[in-house]
């Protein structure tokens, strides 16, 4: 058979692109590495992040403020696809400043988001009011900006979720699928894999690191690199900070996050003590309280990032039908990938929106 | 459940205290031995499903076994060497904040 779309990466991306265009009537096939690619998407920290994103690119930002005003339905709608709750919890985001400057940083950001039109609700926390929201906080923190329309979720719940969404709806989810080789045909695309070739009318490349080796056989670019962040999980305690913050947050299963590094080693995602301790310092100097617990793991994991840290949505103009996104907000984005990407890209024209996001910004102009 | 190979408990035996009961053991057992050897599983409740938890893996992995020693929550009950005197309570769900 040939399906409407084939989705190479099953990942954040890729899951919520698939499951975006199932949902709107596409026959869709997913196809999922294994273990052995980096998946991004299993070891980040699971914030919806508003405040200050794409400050100075005004096009990101509207875009994530857009992704975060619809994480209310994209959760609703996989609970009733599902009935799986993936943990989003709209609590609000604190940013915690540790000096008068870091403060006047913040209210830089909020300044420089308004002069774009980002229209999103924050305000600014001395000391005594942030005792209010969090009465353990330590006696470093000088105050913290907030907004309310920051959230968190869990990751691996999101991805499952996105995954068991696309199957309940009649969409293909295929494991263990590498794939070698992708071959433009006769009205559409052949992906070679191990279990013979998969065919699609149109095809989407959200394969993240992977992106970069499949891109230029479709006449895409994705020029990404890894980048390394490490994540510190301690012992559950008791619901305690409900909030969603820079540095740390607590699951809804009680674990406390600490994260997260940025750090260039290539495509090492291994651990090294002296960060994990750096990660621990910063959350005791938010919450001393944390001293008392046990750190159970770390980890690291490989963020998907391109030159100027912006996402990439682009066809191909060689192969039109051809597709590719990448980002490293893959949480903050799922809704917008699967209310927009994923029927943009099944109708075969991506949205008005994304349109500066192409590869094509890193071509250097020669004259 | 659990019998010792050596029966018996020496005379002058040190002693835990667990939920207020005075509970006799042999030098060098873990806490956790020296709670089953005298008749006591479930050590924690687990703050999932509130369930009661007995000790499983006795080696330091599974944490089941978790106890409040001498105040201090979440500790390791299988790895840690019971000393005379010591007050031990269940873990009873999560752990809190001090």
């Amino acid at each position: 058979m040939t399906y409407d779309l084939v989705v190479v990466g099953g990942g954040l991306i890729g899951a919520a692109i698939a499951w975006g265009a199932s949902r709107t009537g596409a026959s869709v096939a997913l196809l999922d590495e294994g273990d052995v690619a980096y998946r991004a998407s299993r070891g980040n920290f699971g914030l919806i992040w508003l405040q200050g994103k794409g400050v100075g690119k005004p096009a990101y930002m509207h875009w994530s403020l857009r992704a975060g005003r619809l994480w209310k339905d994209l959760t609703e709608e996989l609970h009733a696809a599902t009935g799986l709750d993936t943990g989003w919890r709209q609590t609000g985001g604190l940013h915690f400043c540790f000096s008068e400057a870091e403060l006047d940083k913040r209210r830089d950001v909020l300044a420089r988001t308004r002069a774009d039109g980002g229209e999103i609700t924050m305000k600014f926390l001395d000391r005594a009011g942030l005792r209010d929201l969090v009465p353990g906080i330590g006696p470093q923190v000088v105050g913290a900006s907030f907004s309310p329309e920051d959230s968190h979720v869990s990751p691996l719940y999101l991805l499952r979720a996105l995954q068991q969404a696309l199957q309940d709806g009649g969409g293909s989810y295929q494991p263990g699928t590498t794939v070698a080789e992708i071959r433009p045909e006769a009205g559409g695309f052949a992906v070679a894999t191990p279990s013979g070739p998969v065919h699609g009318r149109r095809i989407v490349l959200a394969a993240g690191l992977g992106s970069a080796r499949l891109a230029p056989q479709l006449g895409l670019s994705m020029p990404v690199e890894p980048e390394r962040g490490q994540i510190v999980v301690t012992e559950r305690v008791r619901p305690c900070f409900p909030y969603a913050a820079n540095c740390l947050r607590q699951t809804a299963e009680g674990s406390f996050l600490f994260g997260s590094s940025h750090e260039e080693v290539g495509f090492d995602d291994g651990t090294q003590v002296t960060t994990a301790a750096d990660l621990c310092a910063t959350a005791l100097r938010v919450l001393p309280g944390l001293e008392a617990v046990g750190v159970v793991r770390f980890w690291g994991s490989l963020r998907v990032m391109t030159p100027d840290g912006l996402p990439i949505y682009e066809e191909s103009s060689r192969y039109p039908g051809a597709f590719a996104a990448t980002c490293h907000s893959g949480v903050t984005l799922a809704s917008v990938h699967a209310f927009d990407i994923g029927p943009a890209v099944a109708a075969g024209i991506l949205p008005a929106a994304v349109a500066s996001f192409g590869s094509g910004r890193f071509d250097v102009q020669a004259h | 459940m659990f019998r010792r190979i050596e029966p018996g408990t020496p005379e002058q035996s040190p002693t835990v205290s667990f939920e207020g009961r005075q509970i006799a053991f042999r030098p060098g057992d873990s806490l956790a031995a020296a709670l089953l050897a005298a008749g006591i599983s479930a050590l924690r409740q687990s703050p999932v499903d509130a369930s009661p938890r007995a000790p499983y893996c006795m080696m330091g992995v599974c944490f089941e076994c978790l106890v409040e020693i001498d105040g201090r929550q979440n500790q390791q009950a299988c790895l840690t060497p019971a000393q005379d005197g010591m007050v031990v309570h269940r873990q009873t769900g999560a752990r809190q904040l001090p």
